[in-house]
């Protein structure tokens, strides 16, 4: 096996100084009754090349693009990867190396997580982002918990239009702590109704995502405003962070822990992960954080240099009174998105927000053109809904075989919506993609 | 002794991202307009985000710079105790990257989704199999996810018998991550210490499990590298009392294919796929916690589970008695292959890379018990803890030991870890590191034990080598600069 | 770290076994943290403390002291109404170890019940503790 070196010389020379016959021995101390017997039922071990013919195969019965027009984001969305990005992402100084607990030999992940924070932190207005979460539902999760924290109280509200899926994770992470989560309705332009927040005084958190589930942008400035008063905490949760490439960040709107999913910043889609779970505050919360943060100081010759820093909240050193339990981040990812964010640049930034706007802007101009319903009025970023006529499964069916994936049917996620599809178009959509499309599901 | 591996070479500087780039400039090809622009309301519009604009030379040559300050399993040996820094066989990226993998959309109709669901499948199956359980969740994102899953298991177990347990049991050697957990599943963590030999006893266990305790986080091998001998005796007194038996599996490169983890007792047991599976650690993750359970706590298992009916495979949400959903979609697929291609590469050679690891451990902890002091001199399993009691005579303690050993050329071991012991030096060289590379290992050691009482300040002062020396950490903790 | 016989452990406060000290003034008790719990925790560098007006028994957590790699709970030797609290400690955390007794209190109590401080040790006492930690 090419990936254990040893030979039969080796290994009777190691035995010997081990004091140990044969390598069963070795195992001596592990009582019988304790000891597997018989053989693990494995499949024959490969060679590379039988692997990447298997692999191969499985790898070609996935329906994705080029081949595939996938009109679907709801929160893990196609856009261009750079190849200069992919191939930095693959240098294995940063592969593989572990979490940077000693400084001196990990300079190179601690600043590039340095830089990570510094500009998530920019992105969304925010003073302080972290060095990463699993996803954008755990990350909101996590905000959650960190409101409770940081208000001591014990009830949080939050939009029926987070990412459906988001929320489950939420009562997941809630459900033995026993506290309680307010699930507050929408109105008909497809944003939050937020009626329901009057007379409640004793909230740890609201949670808005924008732009929504829907594709709509939250009136989010209103929100904070509405909230900080009772001193309740303001969380914002995205799954498109390039929406603010464009739009208002949360910090300029008032948000006090923003959160979300950073996908897009660089990452495959991957079948839904890894993922990168983007968190950020305001300073003055900082100790409530969850996860790990790199802070920038000085070596014994006055040189810059890079740490792990306020460590204390982290579970090796608190324990059971940790701020979260989260060791393992998505660091990798964070690089991806880092990388990516360098690449495209604060003008390129804005650009391909705009271009990701206009895209889904023209293909919904063209469907309602086409006699369509859009279901909300109000606007909307690179995704929005659509209402199809009765009977629109069969149209999606027959799409699928033309190799068009046609948007999310909303009907599991929200039952009352049958036949409204959540589409999505970013820069990867060509406008005769789109024409193409729209021509399918009026036939 | 060889030629030292360490050395210095030409290390280049390299400004903060924003220290470099002009407006203007751009690694990124902007993919052709071929739409018209819509309107935006200007209300809802922003500046766009302050990062600077940096041509694709100026990018490259950042992350390069910065890659060279890094030292990772491909630069050398990494004996980080407890983390399983074995190699990261490349053939497992390229399978992840393959278009159909990477590219696939998590909520892709199951018929066009067969190529990523089977996989799910099959991994379940392989890792029931290597560990001896009954069924398989791969959602949990990382290792504390993993043990976080397993809490809400056997908190959902206690309450589907109507019952509400207060505590857990984790004991002193455990890592932080398990009382903070448990914390998060509302669970007091009873402590237990273990004993003289270094591992748990029955008695001890006996002594703090009531009815009102929901089990025990046992880590096994433990953190000592010792296996807990009294394991099976340990589940019944817990069991015994209705309690449920947590295995945190992060050792589990000790004992694939050697110890069936379902007929010791354990009822829930995580692996990392970023440690025992080969997968890269990433500098921090992704990481894959897979939870692996016995038959009665498969209802609770975390959705959507993978099934298979005539061929043909789905997603089913169908299982009432669910904890819930821990990630928004099934957790770190693109983690998940890669550990999948190392199992179909492996395949019966797991044991081997077992045998080898412990093989490996026992050799170190054998030519290195004379020059560290070994607090449990008995056989290890992959791993084997020192302490730097021999050297605090002349003042030179663990980190300064450790921060020499970088000036060699080795990432330092985990140190200070297990809690229980003073000073510990916790070394897991793993299977993939050869006869060669472990001598050259513990010659630098050994000369480190020597410099230790030759010239101190020589450790002092360690390491010389690196991108930088000692860093402030003091000063990073109190005046915390976190963006720039 | 520091041999016991190099201390500080001035006479005009009392202390606890979980190494807080307490200095009875006029109408208030002054506390903060021994010579030999700064040693211990070495370069301190966030210190958390409660809200004035908050009240606490005698023995109950009333805040944290952390190092780089390391959190101590801190205890009421007495307990009482929070009157005062070292704001200095926000900016300058490491005042706990240039001057644990001085610069470095912590909080001003108004003592519930001041027979709690005789329930404390001397610096005699305390001394003699430590001897028996090592």
């Amino acid at each position: 096996m090419r990936y254990l070196p040893h030979t039969s010389e080796d290994i009777a020379a190691m035995l010997k100084i081990v004091g140990a016959d044969n390598l069963d021995d070795l195992f001596s101390m592990i009582p019988e009754d304790c000891r597997r017997t018989g053989k693990l039922d494995l499949p024959e071990s490969m060679t590379e090349w039988e692997l990447n013919d298997f692999m191969g195969e499985l790898s070609d019965s996935m329906a994705v693009s080029p081949e595939y027009k996938v009109f679907m984001g709801a929160g893990s969305y196609e856009h261009y990867i750079p190849a200069s990005a992919s191939y930095l992402l693959g240098r294995s100084e940063f592969v593989t190396s572990y979490t940077p607990y000693q400084p001196e030999m990990s300079q190179g992940t601690l600043q590039a997580i340095y830089e990570y924070q510094t500009l998530v932190a920019r992105l969304l207005g925010m003073e302080v982002a972290n060095a990463s979460l699993y996803d954008g539902a755990t990350a909101l999760a996590e905000a959650l918990l960190m409101a409770v924290r940081v208000t001591r109280r014990n009830k949080v509200a939050v939009s029926s239009l987070i990412h459906p899926l988001y929320r489950r994770v939420v009562q997941t992470y809630f459900e033995p702590s026993g506290y309680e989560i307010v699930e507050l309705p929408y109105l008909e332009n497809g944003k939050t109704d937020l009626s329901k927040l009057n007379g409640m005084d004793d909230l740890a958190a609201v949670a808005v995502q924008s732009p929504n589930f829907f594709g709509c942008i939250e009136d989010l400035k209103k929100i904070g405003e509405m909230i900080h008063e009772k001193k309740t905490l303001f969380v914002t949760s995205f799954t498109e962070p390039l929406a603010y490439g464009l739009l208002k960040n949360p910090g300029s709107q008032g948000a006090d822990i923003a959160c979300g999913e950073g996908q897009s910043f660089g990452i495959p889609r991957s079948f839904g992960g890894p993922a990168l779970g983007m968190f950020a505050s305001k300073m003055k919360y900082v100790r409530s954080m969850p996860g790990r943060l790199i802070g920038k100081t000085k070596d014994l010759d006055g040189k810059n240099g890079f740490v792990l820093t306020l460590a204390t909240r982290e579970q090796h050193i608190r324990r059971e009174k940790a701020t979260s339990n989260i060791c393992t981040n998505n660091s990798l990812c964070a690089l991806a998105a880092a990388i990516y964010m360098a690449s495209v640049g604060g003008t390129g930034m804005r650009e391909l927000a705009r271009l990701n706007y206009d895209k889904s802007e023209y293909l919904k101009s063209e469907l309602k053109k086409a006699g369509f319903k859009i279901s909300f009025d109000s606007p909307t970023f690179n995704e929005f809904v659509v209402e199809f006529p009765a009977g629109f499964e069969n149209t999606y069916k027959r799409l699928l075989e033309k190799k068009i994936v046609a948007g999310l049917p909303l009907a599991p996620y929200y039952p009352e919506f049958s036949n409204h599809y959540l589409l999505c178009a970013t820069e990867t959509v060509a406008k005769d993609d789109m024409d193409t499309l729209v021509r399918e599901v009026k036939l | 002794m060889k030629e030292s591996l360490g050395t210095t070479g030409l290390i280049l500087n390299e400004p903060l991202l924003w220290g470099k780039g002009k407006k203007g400039r751009r690694a990124f090809s902007l993919p052709r307009r071929d739409v018209e622009t819509f309107l935006l309301n200007e209300d809802l519009t922003g500046e766009g985000p302050d990062f600077p604009d940096l041509s694709e030379v100026d990018v490259v040559r950042h992350y390069t710079r910065l890659s060279t300050w890094n030292f990772g399993v491909d630069t050398g040996m990494y004996p980080l105790g407890s983390c399983t820094m074995k190699y990261n066989p490349k053939t497992n990226e390229r399978q992840a990257s393959l278009p159909g993998l990477a590219g696939a959309h998590p909520l892709l109709p199951g018929s066009l989704s067969q190529g990523t669901l089977r996989m799910m499948f099959e991994l379940e199956r392989y890792l029931s199999e290597i560990t001896g359980m009954d069924a398989v969740s791969l959602q949990p994102a990382a290792g504390a996810h993993g043990e976080f899953t397993g809490m809400l298991l056997i908190y959902a177990y206690h309450k589907s018998k109507g019952e509400r347990r207060s505590k857990i049991i984790v004991p002193d050697t455990a890592h932080g991550t398990n009382p903070a957990s448990a914390t998060l599943c509302g669970y007091q963590s009873i402590p237990v210490k273990s004993n003289e030999e270094g591992i748990l006893s029955p008695e001890a266990v006996a002594k703090v499990m009531d009815e009102d305790t929901a089990g025990i986080m046992v880590t096994n091998p433990n953190t000592l590298g010792l296996f807990e001998e009294n394991i099976k005796e340990i589940a019944e007194i817990v069991h015994s009392k209705g309690g449920q038996v947590y295995c945190d599996g992060a050792n589990m490169n000790a004992v694939m294919g050697i110890v069936h983890m379902g007929e010791i007792g354990i009822d829930v047991l995580h692996l990392n796929l970023h440690k025992t599976f080969s997968t890269p650690h990433g500098g921090g993750g992704p990481g894959c916690g897979p939870v692996c359970v016995r038959k009665h706590l498969e209802p609770f298992l975390p959705v959507p589970r993978v099934i298979e009916e005539n061929g043909i495979y789905s997603l089913s949400e169908d299982i009432p008695e669910s904890i819930g959903r821990l990630h928004a979609f099934y957790g770190n697929f693109g983690v998940m292959i890669k550990a999948y291609s190392y199992i179909l590469s492996m395949g019966a050679n797991l044991k081997k890379a077992s045998q080898l690891a412990v093989l490996n451990a026992n050799y170190i902890k054998e030519k290195l018990k004379d020059v560290f002091h070994l607090p449990y001199d008995r056989p290890c399993m992959h791993e084997c803890v020192f302490s730097d009691k021999i050297q605090e005579a002349n003042k030179v303690t663990t980190l300064d030991m450790v921060k020499r050993l970088m000036d060699y050329g080795f990432h330092p071991p985990t140190i200070y870890f297990p809690l229980v012991v003073h000073g510990a030096i916790m070394i897991e060289p793993t299977e993939t590191e050869s006869k060669e590379d472990i001598d050259l290992f513990i010659e630098a050691l050994k000369a480190i034990a020597l410099e230790a009482k030759e010239n101190p300040d020589l450790l002092h002062d360690a390491p010389s080598r690196c991108k930088v020396k000692r860093l402030d950490e003091t000063t990073a903790a109190r005046k915390p600069c976190l963006a720039g | 770290m520091k041999e016991i016989s190099d201390l500080n452990l001035p006479e005009d406060v009392c202390y606890t076994e979980d190494h807080e000290w307490a200095r009875p003034e006029d109408d208030s008790v002054r506390i903060g943290i021994s010579d030999y719990a700064q040693d211990q925790l070495g370069d301190i560098v966030f210190v958390e403390l409660p809200e004035i007006g908050d009240t606490y028994e005698a023995g109950e957590e009333f805040g944290t002291v952390e190092s780089v790699k390391a959190v101590s709970e801190l205890y009421m030797p007495v307990g009482g109404e929070i009157l005062a609290v070292n704001l200095d400690l926000e900016e300058s955390p490491g005042l706990v170890n240039e001057s644990p007794y001085n610069d470095g209190w912590m909080i001003e109590v108004k003592p519930g019940d001041p027979a709690e401080l005789d329930d404390l040790m001397t610096s005699d006492a305390y001394l003699e503790a430590l001897k028996g930690e090592e």
